[in-house]
């Protein structure tokens, strides 16, 4: 069972995927409290079309995948304001990105196995260079979220009254739409541009359904996050199937019963839980403002 | 007022009403006179909404018997208007004023619905009765809530209805607007004959048309004119903790707990 | 150009392209009001399993996106009132059964063209028979559509009202989502699964930017993805391009266009109307 690991590319693929998983977990969780789940995967389908004309121009996908998802964030974040609307602009750029991107795979050959690639991934592909390179990203990423986190869980929860705190509301809304498209980037790598929802959203929506207090909802979406993928890769190791199946499988698995189970509270008690947390929040930050 | 004889529009007796295995309401008991202009009063989660809920016949009581005009709640009477709490609408909706007004006649209709003559004398109609025809064709969205609140009053009035259920339609209006949908409320309780139910969170905007209130709390509720019902005895039993009451310059002004 | 149109499969194209746009055009309109973008892209990309699930079976990839896409749009109306605002639960549907279609793929090899050509549409391979069943879905759409109208605009804007005036809101909005799930099915043979997307809401979006009255909005709509759609498969005959590249490029210049017309028409006049004039404003139109 362990003895995959004596090959290069599982360890490459392994250490990949923790970087990711624990990455993508915590972007996730932000990502699910500002309601923008949707942009998540929006963008995730965006770096189709960045990774397609990478391919084209032959360099490494995830440079084209990087280029496209940031470009897109900042497009997104400029047009829509409410959300409805927002959804729709995102879906618009969207679609158009995947128009792109199938115009660019016909102009290659090999058209059908490049697609499938990018869609789905090919954790097995990862490379000694690319486990360095996520390596580095990922950790800017946890350091910029980890500077940024306070305020923006803040102005999710009550942009308002974050602006009269002076938290630069906007500016922070636009920072994270890239952090989100940078930690797609890397992703893809691991589950493939249609799958990336498993790792990003999965264990942050479990998460957030049994503890309400953040930093453990975080840690608790770390956790599941570690668990899919090195189950996922240690039994898609085992066996003829994708190893992305198997994370896209594990993810839904946890999720469904313990959204099921927590039904009956649903909404009013979710809602409850986050005006606990605007409260202790909003503490937080006047505490902040008079230490300052 | 009223006179005694004529048969209750609304009936409670005795009735509990449970949600999610707690009891919300509990030995509700009261009658509401045709015409009559009733204002409910208490704090969050006292549990008004879900006494307009339980008149609508959106939800059951556990026990006791609930009448309304004459007979056990039922979804889709079209005596009854309805116009629930906090609605905020998209400021990007793409419909008119007219349009949202229209679902109060004809909305719960199967069938596209050709556009006629007599439909849009109708909407008209409810729109003039609002002083509202000029917003009529103005994307909904984009009208302010004051002029939003108008067109749903007048689309709960559609069917003509002989009970308008009103949930907080004061909420988030400024003085001046409140004192405009009060004003049109009223008329139409006078006008039409029509029993009024409103919740509201203050009473002073709307001393001068109130027949009695109706002041719920943690389940309970206590029922007569604002003289009667607004006083520190009867709210420090609701609340069940010492609430004091200012009446002064004719207004009411209560203070305690968690008013 | 006028010689290709001889060809069965380009008379094929030319006629489901052409249905589909209609179809795509008028649910769109609802799905964009209900806020159910993400619930249209969802189901589509289930369909993606289901057509991938169907070949595993032997059966025809617009049958395994019935099938699949009726089950889900029962499975998610069944889970909330209205979908709008649950993205989260549609967007882990959605990825676990695109990964299902993945393990579909693994099991059935020798299919990655297959696959992509669900992911990215096949509109050249319709056959009559397939033209058959979406004319006859799109017939069934649409006149159920129209019974449904008055009742779904009014239950999207106003659940609880319409709900007290004994409109079934929930179950209408299950009724909505298998209405959607079928026009879903039958635009993944057109555009594919990842740009369902294009004719299903651009449209609609770019029609409810540029007029309030719901008929006209769904003509506009209509008349855009038929527009798109149309010009979008001519080019690709002419060109050398996939078709779906073009249609997606329409619509969305169509969506930007009528964003833009939005924008310049002052969008705030109403709201900023002092309170007395009110009175002496003569009807906007
Ligand atoms: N569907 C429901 N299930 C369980 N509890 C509910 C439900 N709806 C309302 N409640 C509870 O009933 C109480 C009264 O609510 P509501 O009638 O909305 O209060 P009000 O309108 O007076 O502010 C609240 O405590 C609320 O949490
Ligand atoms: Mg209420």
């Amino acid at each position: 069972m362990f003895a995959i690991f004596q090959y290069p590319f599982i360890q490459n693929a392994f250490i990949a995927g923790s970087i990711v998983a624990i990455v993508a977990a915590v972007l996730g969780y932000f990502l699910i409290v500002r309601g923008l789940s949707f942009a998540g995967h929006a963008l995730s389908s965006i770096g189709f079309a960045g990774a397609a004309g990478a391919v084209l121009l032959g360099v490494s996908p995830i440079y084209g995948l990087m280029v496209f998802t940031v470009t897109a964030s900042i497009a997104i974040s400029v047009l829509g304001r409410e959300v409805r609307e927002r959804d729709v602009a995102t879906g618009v750029i969207m679609t158009f990105a995947l128009g792109l991107g199938i115009l660019f795979l016909s102009l290659y050959h090999g058209y059908a196995e490049q697609a499938y690639s990018i869609l789905f991934g090919t954790i097995v592909g990862v490379s000694r260079d690319d486990v360095v390179f996520t390596f580095v990203l990922g950790l800017i990423l946890l350091v910029v979220i980890a500077i940024i986190g306070r305020p923006l869980l803040f102005s999710s929860f009550d942009a308002e009254l974050a602006e009269t705190r002076g938290v630069p509301v906007r500016a922070l809304g636009s920072i994270f739409l890239i952090l989100i498209a940078l930690t797609i980037s890397i992703t893809t790598q691991v589950v493939g541009i249609l799958l990336v929802f498993a790792l990003l959203i999965g264990p942050s929506a479990t998460a957030i359904r049994l503890v309400h207090q953040p930093l453990q909802a975080i840690f608790l979406a770390i956790i599941l996050g570690l668990a899919y993928t090195w189950l996922g890769i240690l039994l898609g190791g085992n066996s003829p199937w994708p190893v992305s199946f198997f994370i896209t499988a594990l993810s839904f698995g946890v999720y469904l019963p313990v959204r099921l189970l927590s039904k009956g509270i649903d909404s009013k008690r979710s809602a409850k839980g986050f005006e606990k947390l605007s409260i202790t929040d909003s503490a937080l930050a006047s505490q902040k403002d008079r230490n300052d | 007022m009223n006179s005694e004889i004529q048969e209750p529009i609304i009936q409670l007796e005795r009735v509990d009403v449970q949600l999610g295995g707690r009891v919300i309401l509990h030995n509700i008991g009261l009658s509401i006179q045709p015409g009559e202009f009733v204002v409910i009063l208490g704090p969050n989660g006292a549990g008004k909404t879900t006494f307009l809920r339980l008149l609508l016949g959106l939800i059951q009581p556990a026990s006791g018997s609930v009448r309304v005009l004459g007979q056990t709640p039922r979804v889709g009477s079209h005596l009854i208007g309805y116009a629930p709490q906090h609605r905020v609408f998209d400021s990007e909706l793409p419909l008119r004023g007219r349009d949202l007004v229209g679902f109060g006649l004809d909305g719960h209709r199967w069938g596209i619905g050709l556009p006629s003559r007599s439909r849009r004398e109708k909407i008209d109609q409810a729109l003039k009765e609002v002083d509202g025809l000029d917003l009529a064709d103005a994307p909904f969205g984009q009208l302010s809530g004051g002029e939003q609140q108008r067109l749903l009053i007048a689309q709960a009035l559609l069917t003509d209805p002989r009970l308008l259920i009103l949930d907080e339609p004061l909420a988030n209006l400024d003085l001046a607007f409140q004192q405009d949908v009060v004003a049109l409320i009223d008329k139409v309780c006078r006008t039409r004959g029509a029993t009024i139910l409103l919740v509201a969170h203050d009473i002073n905007p709307l001393l001068q048309v109130t027949d009695r209130v109706l002041y719920m709390a943690r389940g309970h509720s206590a029922i007569g004119s604002p003289d009667e019902v607004i006083t520190e005895s009867n709210l420090t039993k609701l609340y069940g903790s010492p609430v004091q009451v200012v009446h002064t310059l004719g207004r009411y002004f209560v203070v305690g707990a968690e008013v | 150009m006028i010689d290709i149109l001889r060809h069965d499969f380009v008379q094929n194209a030319f006629l489901a392209g052409a249905i589909v746009a209609v179809i795509s055009g008028f649910v769109g309109y609802f799905v964009v009001l209900r806020g159910q973008a993400f619930a249209c892209e969802a189901l589509s990309h289930i369909g993606f399993a289901g057509a991938l699930g169907a070949a595993l079976v032997g059966a025809s990839s617009l049958e395994g996106m019935f099938v699949f896409t009726l089950l889900a749009a029962v499975g998610m109306g069944a889970l909330g009132k209205r979908l709008s605002g649950r993205d989260i639960e549609v967007g882990m549907v959605l990825s676990f059964v695109l990964g299902l279609g993945v393990l579909f793929l693994s099991i059935y090899t020798e299919n990655a063209t297959g696959a992509v050509g669900v992911l990215f549409g096949s509109i050249l391979s319709v056959t009559i028979n397939d033209v058959q069943v979406i004319l006859g879905s799109g017939v069934f759409i649409i006149i159920l559509m129209a019974v449904l109208y008055r009742p779904v605009l009014f239950a999207s804007i106003e659940p609880e009202v319409a709900e007290a005036r004994g409109v079934p809101v929930q179950r209408l909005s299950i009724l909505f989502l298998i209405l959607l799930a079928l026009s879903v099915s039958v635009a993944v043979k057109v555009v594919g699964v990842l740009l369902v997307f294009a004719l299903l809401v651009v449209p609609a979006a770019a029609a409810e930017h540029l007029t309030h009255r719901p008929w006209l909005a769904i003509t506009i709509s209509i008349l855009i993805s038929l527009i798109a759609t149309i010009a979008g498969l001519t080019f690709a005959f002419i060109g050398h391009w996939p078709a779906s590249f073009y249609i997606v490029s329409l619509t969305s210049l169509f969506y930007f266009i009528a964003l833009i017309v939005h924008a310049v028409r002052s969008p705030r006049r109403y709201r900023e109307l002092p309170h007395p004039s009110r009175e002496v404003l003569p009807p906007a139109d």
